[in-house]
């Protein structure tokens, strides 16, 4: 019995290939991979942080180094951080295969409200930042009803948004900018943990949570290897697993070392750590980060695999408000004070971020690690070329270029692998 | 006298492993109306896209002469050029534009200046729908219509070009029965002006109804072509040509021992999502444990929106019906209740539908269940990839470890992960839309292996089939199902292919 079978059906073409596939698959299995498979098999990943090597080395000597002083690698931190925090929330929304035009608007909005009942109100600080935080959850809820339950493409519902919570500034604002904060507050943004272990040049306490952190990075490691021998799945060979923690060990510790030499560690910077954590696990080990990747990647199979779409897709725009407003805090902390424009363009810095970090532009792929990387490669080159004195103008085509080879990149890399694989 | 339109000659068109026509010929007098019927897959598709350029020539063997000259296509235009048009069973009408816009659409009406002359396109337009019989304003948009009045707008079109052998790809597939009523008199009318029409269709009272003559197509080659005028030859006639071939006995043996009654579907009626037309009218159906039954019905019969109905009202509005599982009523309202309730269904459509095929096999595999690996809402990882592993080795998908991507398996692989992804949620009822569609014989084999493992072990599977063997071979008892009505319940030993395409084609007979 002969069947027709339309030729994009391709029956015979992958079954072709299998007995080549299946032998490397029991080397895989009997207990190492080399670096070459390590390596090619997360390019996706791995060329980012090349990539974002490259640019620090690049600016360290067209600074002369100046941009990895110590003052300068915690200004990078204070200067960035929001835009990081953004990058959170945006690369989940884009995972599921959306994007979010507004969070600029909701940064400048929750900032203003919080500057409204602190500056204004002389209300204490926290008060200011729970009542922004409430704030971004309401917008939150509000995009994820339009984009969830009444079906309208989150390109239109956050551009409208974008309009809509800018406006609402101005008018929280009565169209002039508040400052100053009280003391507490900037702290969120401008304050250091420092002195606790006393000084001697440098900060003690800076560089033990850093150890602390090493040592965290290290034992979760261990751990997840040996549960991975446990259940008989293919890990990195030994050495190469103790060089990946000492390399990583040593980046932290340097870069630790940096901020001891400064000011000691930024508070934002803590808050930051603690959301990249968070945020990881959620999107990596959590039924929810499961489902939105696979809302972004099939959304037909995801609906009759029983996720409930809509629940879903309301909910990571609830967080997605609930980070623009933490965002919001520490970047109206920062400036001390809400001015109408703030947060200006940040959504864009946030989009770029993401898919400088891997994220597909179709939805299903990204990881909160890979945007913060790309953040930081878009934080890098813009404090550099501002202490290289490079133009406005200038800075602004080279992150837009910069932006573009990157997602070509990806593009480059996926048909790649489409035909090797 | 033999006054021949089109004469296609020994064609052969072979796709990398099948062989999808084999030496069909087909003959068309001038002036008549031909249908060409044969099962899904049979390859009249096929022939029709030889025909219409589709498939360029050189991309086949064999000739095709039209109207006394042989004749080489490199593309739908160059059939248009000499008056054939193709009218596709999806049709190929842009919703936003007019109908005018749609008629002349890639083909015009230009005033002075190279601007389009949408005076005259309209005055045209309008002319072209009083001679199809379709009373509407030319500047009405075309997604305002029903699918019979799009059908009709289709129609204008190919009249626009001058056309002088329509094709019509399962004309009425879409349409209620006054609609199919309106177009077989349009075709009528269009002969009676000397338009030829090769009509292609699985609904033989329409068939017998309208077509002088009718060639059967039944696995890439030509049966037999059938006079209809004489009156001698009947609907079972034409079955008779279409499914006569021997069984392949490459279904594996099952010993058949149902249990007690697992589903039972009471008076189901589902409505086509945006049309205003039943899709399923009024079925019941039960499944026992450990039995397999079959679903027969042919293309837009209701098949796979019965199953997604079923299956937490996946498909369409106003479902009415009762459902019960071991006697009990459930109302799943969602995807995610029909799966706690114990039913799973495994798409048609594993692409598109099944899986995501970004993802790796381990992913895929537990995405309908992830709340059995997760506690607290965490995922346990590495639980994930045992079961993943499991079911790789259980099922044999062949794949170098559960963490490649879907995307690049074999069809037959890729419903592995798809089987494997539904039993994984533990269901006590599995509805297999179309299991082994599009994969090769070894791998349906494994899947006919998997299908009787799991009846061994209690469950109950409903599996839908466009393929009357694959039923006969692996079913205890079919229902056949047709515009969306139960026509009849067939146990296997009184079950043949005649029979089954004799409900499956019965319809309430059509005006002459």
């Amino acid at each position: 019995m002969t069947r027709t079978v339309p030729p994009s059906s391709e029956p015979e073409a992958t079954s072709a290939t299998e007995p080549k596939d299946v032998a490397p698959a029991v080397a895989l299995r009997t207990g190492t991979s080399d670096v070459r498979t390590l390596i090619t098999s997360n390019l996706r990943q791995s060329g980012i942080y090349v990539a974002f090597v490259v640019i620090v080395a690049l600016f360290a000597v067209l600074t002369d180094g100046t941009s990895l002083s110590p003052g300068n690698v915690t200004n990078i931190v204070l200067q960035y951080s929001y835009i990081l925090i953004l990058a959170i929330g945006m690369v989940i929304v884009i995972i599921a295969g959306h994007i979010d035009l507004s969070v600029g608007s909701v940064v400048a909005l929750t900032g203003a409200v919080s500057a409204v009942l602190v500056i204004r109100e002389g209300m204490p600080w926290w008060v200011g930042a729970l009542a922004a935080i409430g704030v971004g959850l309401v917008i939150g809820a509000w995009h994820g009803f339009w984009v969830a339950y009444v079906g309208i493409p989150a390109f239109i519902v956050t551009l409208a948004g974008m309009l809509l919570f800018r406006g609402l500034t101005l008018q929280v604002l009565g169209n002039v900018s508040l400052s100053p904060f009280p003391r507490e507050y900037g702290k969120i943004a401008s304050g250091f943990l420092n002195g606790l272990l006393g000084g001697n040049g440098y900060d003690a306490f800076t560089l033990l949570i850093g150890a602390v952190a090493v040592a965290g990075y290290a034992v979760s490691n261990w751990r997840t290897r040996t549960a991975r021998i446990k259940y008989q799945q293919p890990v990195e060979s030994f050495p190469l697993f103790v060089a990946k923690i000492v390399l990583v060990g040593a980046v932290v510790m340097a870069f630790a070392w940096q901020l001891a030499h400064a000011r000691g560690l930024p508070i934002v910077l803590i808050i930051l750590a603690v959301l990249i954590l968070a945020y990881g696990v959620i999107t990596k080990r959590t039924v929810f980060g499961r489902q939105v990747y696979a809302i972004g990647g099939n959304l037909a199979a995801a609906t009759l695999s029983g996720v409930k779409v809509r629940a879903v897709n309301f909910w990571i725009f609830v967080n997605m408000g609930f980070l623009a407003a933490i965002a919001g805090i520490v970047f109206s902390a920062r400036s001390n004070g809400a001015q109408p424009s703030a947060g200006n363009m940040f959504e864009l810095d946030a989009i770029a971020a993401a898919f400088i970090g891997g994220a597909a532009v179709t939805g299903g792929v990204g990881t909160v690690v890979g945007a913060m990387v790309g953040g930081l490669i878009m934080a890098v080159m813009s404090n550099g070329m501002q202490l290289m004195g490079v133009d406005q103008s200038i800075q602004s085509v080279v992150k837009g270029l910069v932006l573009l080879l990157a997602v070509a990149f990806d593009v480059y890399n996926k048909r790649r692998a489409g035909s090797s694989r | 006298m033999d006054d021949h339109i089109l004469q296609m000659r020994s064609i052969t068109k072979t796709f990398p492993g099948v062989k999808a026509l084999e030496n069909v010929t087909l003959a068309v007098r001038r002036g008549e109306i031909h249908a060409i019927c044969g099962e899904n897959g049979a390859g009249k598709s096929t022939l029709m896209k030889v025909l219409s350029g589709v498939y360029p020539t050189g991309s086949y063997e064999g000739e095709i002469v039209f109207d006394g000259q042989p004749v080489t296509f490199n593309g739908i235009r160059d059939s248009e050029h000499v008056g054939i048009v193709i009218i596709h069973q999806e049709l190929a009408l842009v919703p936003y534009l007019s109908i005018a816009e749609n008629i002349f659409l890639g083909n015009e009406r230009r005033g002075r200046g190279r601007l389009i002359d949408w005076n005259r396109a309209n005055a045209e337009a309008g002319e072209l729908l009083r001679s199809v019989g379709l009373d509407e304003n030319p500047v009405t948009p075309v997604g305002q219509l029903g699918v019979g009045k799009q059908q009709l707008v289709e129609i204008a079109k190919a009249l626009s070009k001058d056309v002088r052998l329509l094709i019509l790809d399962e004309p009425t597939a879409a349409l209620n029965d006054t609609d199919s009523a309106h177009l077989l008199d349009l075709l009528r009318r269009l002969r009676d002006r000397g338009i030829t029409c090769i009509m292609i269709s699985h609904k033989l009272n329409e068939i017998t109804a309208v077509a002088d003559n009718v060639t059967v197509i039944r696995d890439g080659r030509t049966v037999e072509t059938l006079s209809l005028h004489a009156g001698e030859v009947t609907q079972d006639r034409i079955i008779r040509g279409m499914v006569g071939r021997d069984l392949e006995s490459y279904y594996p043996d099952r010993e058949s021992h149902p249990g007690e009654e697992v589903l039972r579907v009471e008076d189901w009626t589902v409505w086509h999502p945006t049309q205003d037309r039943k899709v399923v009218d009024g079925a019941s159906l039960t499944v026992r444990a450990g039995e397999v039954v079959g679903i027969a019905g042919l293309m837009g019969a209701g098949r796979t929106e019965l199953a997604m109905s079923v299956f937490g009202r996946a498909y369409g509005r106003n479902i009415s019906g009762r459902m019960f599982l071991h006697g009990k009523e459930i109302r799943p309202r969602n995807v995610a209740d029909a799966i706690e309730a114990g039913i799973a269904y495994a798409t048609e459509d594993r692409k598109h539908y099944g899986l995501n095929l970004i993802e790796d096999i381990r992913r895929n595999v537990s995405a309908a269940a992830l709340g059995k690996l997760a506690s607290n809402g965490f995922v346990n990882g590495n639980e994930e990839v045992k079961v993943a592993e499991g079911y790789r080795r259980d099922m044999n998908i062949k794949a170098p470890s559960v963490l490649s991507v879907v995307g690049k398996l074999s069809g037959g692989n890729q419903q592995k992960v798809v089987l494997s992804k539904w039993l994984y949620t533990d269901p006590e009822v599995l509805i297999l839309d179309e299991p082994t569609r599009g994969i090769d014989v070894g791998a349906k084999y494994e899947i006919y292996t998997i299908i009787n493992r799991l009846v061994a072990a209690g469950k109950a599977v409903l599996v839908i089939s466009s393929e009357l063997p694959e039923l006969l071979g692996i079913c205890d008892r079919i229902y056949t199902l047709s515009a969306g009505r139960i026509t009849g319940q067939v146990p296997i030993a009184q079950a043949t292919q005649e029979k089954l395409m004799q409900l499956m084609t019965k319809e309430k007979e059509v005006a002459a």
